[in-house]
């Protein structure tokens, strides 16, 4: 019995281990100062870092990538809260084949949807522009947005919005003062989920991006291919750190307005 | 109680002006260019199956399909192994413990699928890590050609798409009230008849749920196969994109995005059936 739980848990451990490492070692070379990179690194330097804010290249890219991921963000959270709306409160027709999809975005494979974008955004001449990228990005977070969402109005206690409406308030009213101030945190959460999602897409990103257009995860993934300088590591961990304090951040303003609201 | 119930929902008019700027999004973003990539596929340059059949016929491009299926079939065991017992000791942690376990499950799913690739690169790469090692301790005299090789890729691959196994397997253990394996431990059940008899058969809508995200995403898995794989180890993705981007074949690449969408939707459909579509949407 306690043999058996032991080994159990050095297994569970040991794929933690597998988990966090491999990624977690490209930091501290990013701070190491040879040309290439070395593990464990022969000192420290900042000058990696320094390079990327110095280079156009990376700057251009990555506000490419900020203001992509801020209007998927708010794209997708705003088309997400109408059509989780729908689905608890409204008559759907044809329920099945709207949660297919729903689903569609997140189960067909990135790269049919990116090579297909790529066709008709050409013909369109969408390709390295901020709206093909925002409409690209929206499709692919919205049913995240729908599900965090929709997982708020379920926990949310309908009776609060019939109370609102009995006293003649009218359905937007009753959705502006009571719905949503209440599923506000899983409505923030959705958002920083899009914002991420779209922040961090590679495979789209790869395929609709031109010379003058071009997001972040595209010019890493070039980088990665044909420069690998530690520069690229400096990006990484940048990267990380910032996908994991959205996350946390997004967590946390979830709790507090939950709290709020409670209290 | 009628007029409640009709006060609760909304008109058919209201839920359809709710539902279209989703469904003119997937329209405009999602339906129309796969459609026109599968329009490309079967009419280009007149309606044929021709560059369907020749993603059977040309050994080049079966030997693609035959790695793109056995990768994702390693990847989806390999992810299985792993995944379990850390699933199984995350349902009987509790308080920080299991935080911490949530904490590094989650974090990696959200962190880039470029960084956690690039990572493999250089742990991989000819002076890398992994390569020092095997000659410090006297393994290898030489440095050895790690990437590259569908060993690396399958490595790699398995490692970005743990989580996806994780998740829903836990979901699966979590749900499964204590009471039974107590009861059965009081009738002198053994760990290993308990594990047999009660938390495998109960946990088996997870595994599914974990094994076909897992094999989905492994099919049509780009980033992974393209840095770490190469033109050596061509997978169905990395295959369409040499297609798109230097042959600018698109009825080709129409024909084989079309294989993988039926998969897909095969996949999907198939699962919908046995345990319900609500349960994958949970899983994430």
């Amino acid at each position: 019995m306690t043999a058996g739980r032991f080994v159990l848990h050095a297994a569970a451990w040991a794929v933690v281990v597998f988990l966090m490492v491999p990624t977690l070692v490209v930091v501290p070379m990013s701070f190491g100062p040879a040309e290439h990179l070395q593990f464990p690194p022969n000192g420290f330097t900042l000058r990696w870092y320094g390079d990327y804010f110095a280079d156009p290249d990376w700057m251009s890219a990555t506000w490419f990538s900020v203001r992509a991921g801020i209007i998927a963000a708010v794209g997708a959270t705003v088309v997400g809260t109408m059509t989780a709306l729908a689905l608890v409160r409204g008559r759907v027709i044809g329920r099945r084949i709207l949660d297919l999809l729903i689903v569609g975005p997140i189960v067909v494979p990135h790269i049919a949807l990116a090579v297909a974008l790529f066709l008709v955004f050409d013909r369109l001449r969408l390709n390295g522009t901020l709206v093909g990228f925002a409409i690209a990005h929206t499709v692919l977070a919205a049913p995240f947005a729908i599900f965090s969402v929709l997982a708020a109005l379920y926990r949310f206690d309908a009776d609060l919005e019939m109370a609102a409406l009995s006293c003649g308030a009218s359905r937007l009213r009753a959705f502006w003062h009571v719905t949503l101030p209440l599923i506000l945190p899983g409505v923030l959460s959705g958002a920083m989920f899009a914002f991420i999602i779209s922040f961090d897409e590679a495979v789209i990103s790869f395929f609709i991006s031109d010379i003058d257009g071009k997001s972040l995860p595209r010019k890493l993934f070039e980088d990665i291919d044909y420069n690998l300088t530690p520069v690229v590591a400096a990006v990484a961990s940048l990267l990380s750190v910032v996908s994991i304090a959205v996350l946390v951040g997004g967590h946390v303003v979830g709790r507090i307005t939950a709290r709020r609201r409670a209290g | 109680m009628n007029a409640i119930t009709s006060a609760r929902h909304l008109s058919a008019t209201a839920t359809a002006a709710l539902l279209t700027p989703f469904l003119a999004l997937l329209a405009i973003a999602f339906l129309l260019p796969l459609g026109v990539l599968l329009y490309e596929s079967l009419f280009v340059p007149a309606p044929t199956v021709q560059h369907y059949a020749k993603v059977f016929d040309d050994p080049v491009y079966v030997r693609v399909l035959w790695r793109t299926l056995r990768i994702s079939a390693i990847v989806t065991v390999a992810t299985l192994v792993l995944a379990y017992p850390l699933a199984l000791v995350m349902t009987r942690s509790r308080g920080a413990v299991l935080a911490l376990l949530v904490a590094c499950v989650l974090l990696p799913l959200w962190t880039s699928v470029l960084v956690r690739t690039y990572a493999w690169t250089v742990i991989l790469q000819r002076n890398g890590i992994v390569n020092q090692l095997l000659q410090e301790l006297g393994w290898t005299s030489g440095p050895v050609r790690l990437l590259y090789t569908e060993g690396a890729v399958a490595l790699a691959m398995a490692h970005v798409l743990l989580p996806f196994m994780v998740l829903p397997i836990w979901a699966a253990l979590r749900n499964i009230p204590d009471d039974y394996a107590r009861a059965a431990a009081m009738l002198g059940a053994s760990p290993l008849r308990i594990f047999v008899e009660i938390v495998w058969p109960l946990s088996r809508p997870g595994v599914a749920s974990g094994c076909l995200m897992v094999f989905l995403l492994s099919m049509g898995f780009f980033v992974t196969p393209a840095l770490i794989g190469g033109p050596q180890q061509m997978m169905m993705a990395t295959l369409v994109s040499q297609q798109v981007r230097e042959l600018l074949n698109w009825p080709f690449a129409g024909a084989l995005v079309g294989c993988l969408l039926v998969v897909t939707l095969g996949l999907v459909l198939a699962f919908n059936r046995t345990l319900g579509l609500d349960r994958f949407v949970g899983s994430r």
